[in-house]
């Protein structure tokens, strides 16, 4: 991710600190890096941090927190399959420029009770408030219909999950959240944000950044199929043309 | 053991894939025919994308047929001129199906069109092929002598012009003939991850009306380059050879193709084939009944 992102996404929580009287919030994550290796069947990541008032007084009403980890903005091409004479074809289409490849929120109350919906709007807090920035002439019934899709699609892929209530807030000054990573995560730059919310209000926000790339052999795959793809084309050849061969010719000795 | 596929980018089960590897492989061995009209299906249905599953599955079938063409260049059971000509067609034939492919996949309906073209060529030969065993085994039953088909070749290949002599197949006709044939598989290949052999067998048989003693080893022998070539042109295209995928398929297969030719020595060709007839038939139907049911799935993701 480039600075300037970072600064982008870094803005709110500066302007919010920049208020000496507003609480701070110093989060953390478990894994600043997770790697994706030969075994990797996704992975489970603890999000955790304190709240600081200042001068140390808690408010009476105890304040929300919601955690939200975000992975890389992907331009897609949505397709919807309708019966078309008898057999099931890809009809319909929509695109979007920004649909977020994972996202995964967890909050210590029901996310409608903790903000309006203008609120989770602005701040993109579960899965249905998503911008995804529509960019093909669909009417808004039907931008409804696949947003719908998409969400159910990769809901059960585990790509976007909503964990309602279990954020649990310790003393109300520690937090503890804790997000799975689906297997099927795509490598990039993920941004694990938290918010605190006092009276359907966010007071105070941070980034964290979390980088997941795959490594040691899983990452030179990856890398030789993309790069020098005639080499990658001969080697799987080589070993189809090995292996075959090797079998035959044990199997002639028995 | 779960094991994390590099190129799709998800990790499967190793043994399911192994084993899957190795039914394939038993079939192939005991019917003579490379198996990729198994392999990807069933790659599909396990969750690979459909595109990582037809450019792996093409390694496969390699695998799968070197031991057999080995073989049968040893006992002189392979027309190389024919098999040339057949190659030459079968990679200008792998060329378009790239350019095929990457059309359909352009305008989304790449899922759909391998789903027709399944039971298109399954439902076919399959039907043929039943048709002809019970026939077989009726003959077989009744001590019956079926009457030795004429071997000829169809008036429209004699029709060709240009002709050469192809002797280990005991013909003189026209090399555009198995030129076009080899195209039609090529194109087949590069489409489906298949080998073409469910083709080329009949084809080479009715249509060109070559000798039975050349038919399997020509077959084997032009079905090893071209998906090999194939191989070569999903790593250069489209980028969805998945090594560690195709790894596992091969440890299957080669194992189950060698079990799969000693059952083949031990069993009547008349039974393997009326087995192989039901199996590609029920690939047909499940394919068909793919397209006509409501599918899991309404709506499919691309990015861009």
């Amino acid at each position: 991710m480039s600075l300037r992102a970072r600064l982008t996404l870094l803005s709110p929580a500066l302007l919010l600190l920049s208020a000496a009287d507003e609480p701070l919030l110093v989060p953390d994550v478990s894994q600043r890096e997770v790697e994706i290796q030969y075994s990797f069947t996704g992975a489970d990541l603890l999000l955790f941090g304190a709240i600081v008032y200042p001068g140390g007084k808690q408010p009476k009403k105890p304040a929300d927190i919601l955690v939200v980890l975000k992975g890389p903005d992907q331009s897609i091409i949505m397709r919807e399959k309708q019966k078309v004479a008898g057999i099931w074809v890809n009809a319909d289409t929509a695109r979007f420029r920004s649909a977020p490849s994972f996202y995964a929120i967890a909050s210590s109350r029901p996310i409608d009770e903790v903000v309006d919906e203008r609120t989770a709007a602005i701040y993109e807090m579960g899965v249905d408030k998503l911008q995804l920035s529509p960019s093909s002439l669909n009417d808004s019934a039907e931008l409804d219909r696949f947003q719908a899709g998409l969400i159910d699609l990769r809901e059960r892929a585990g790509l976007y999950v909503e964990r309602p209530g279990t954020v649990e807030i310790t003393q109300g000054v520690l937090y503890r959240a804790r997000l799975p990573l689906s297997a099927r995560v795509i490598v990039g730059d993920y941004t694990a944000e938290t918010f605190l919310v006092q009276d359907g209000r966010v007071v105070a926000a941070a980034v964290r950044d979390i980088t997941i790339r795959k490594s040691g052999f899983e990452r030179f795959m990856a890398v030789a199929a993309e790069q020098w793809p005639f080499l990658y084309g001969l080697t799987a050849i080589a070993l189809a043309v090995g292996m075959g061969w090797t079998a035959g010719a044990v199997a002639r000795r028995f | 053991m779960d094991l994390y596929l590099p190129v799709a980018n998800l990790s499967v089960n190793a043994l399911v894939i192994i084993a899957l590897g190795g039914v394939v492989g038993l079939l192939s061995g005991m019917f003579g025919v490379g198996g990729g009209f198994l392999t990807t299906p069933l790659l599909i249905f396990y969750g690979i994308p459909p595109t990582v599953a037809a450019a792996s599955a093409a390694s496969q079938v390699t695998g799968a047929s070197v031991s057999g063409v080995v073989t049968h260049m040893a006992r002189g059971t392979v027309d190389v001129r024919m098999g040339g000509v057949l190659i030459a067609g079968g990679v200008v034939g792998a060329s378009i199906g790239v350019f095929l492919f990457r059309l359909l996949q352009a305008v989304g309906q790449i899922d759909t069109m391998i789903g027709i073209l399944y039971v298109l060529m399954l439902g076919g030969i399959g039907i043929l092929m039943a048709k002809e065993s019970i026939q077989a085994l009726v003959a077989l039953k009744t001590g019956k002598r079926l009457a030795a088909r004429k071997r000829r070749h169809h008036p429209l290949v004699a029709a060709l012009p240009m002709r050469w002599r192809f002797y280990r197949s005991g013909l003189y006709i026209s090399p555009l003939a198995p030129l076009l044939l080899g195209m039609a598989t090529g194109i087949l290949t590069m489409l489906l991850g298949v080998g073409g052999g469910f083709i080329l067998v009949p084809a080479m048989l009715y249509l060109l009306g070559m000798t039975t003693q050349s038919v399997v080893g020509t077959s084997l022998f032009q079905i090893l380059f071209v998906t090999m070539a194939t191989t070569m042109m999903h790593a250069m295209t489209t980028k969805a050879v998945d090594l560690v995928l195709a790894m596992l398929l091969l440890i299957g297969s080669v194992t189950g193709a060698q079990i799969g030719t000693r059952i083949s020595m031990s069993v009547r060709p008349e039974y393997l084939r009326i087995l192989l007839s039901a199996i590609v038939l029920l690939v047909a139907a499940r394919m068909a009944l793919g397209l006509g049911f409501r599918p899991d799935e309404i709506y499919t993701v691309e990015v861009r």
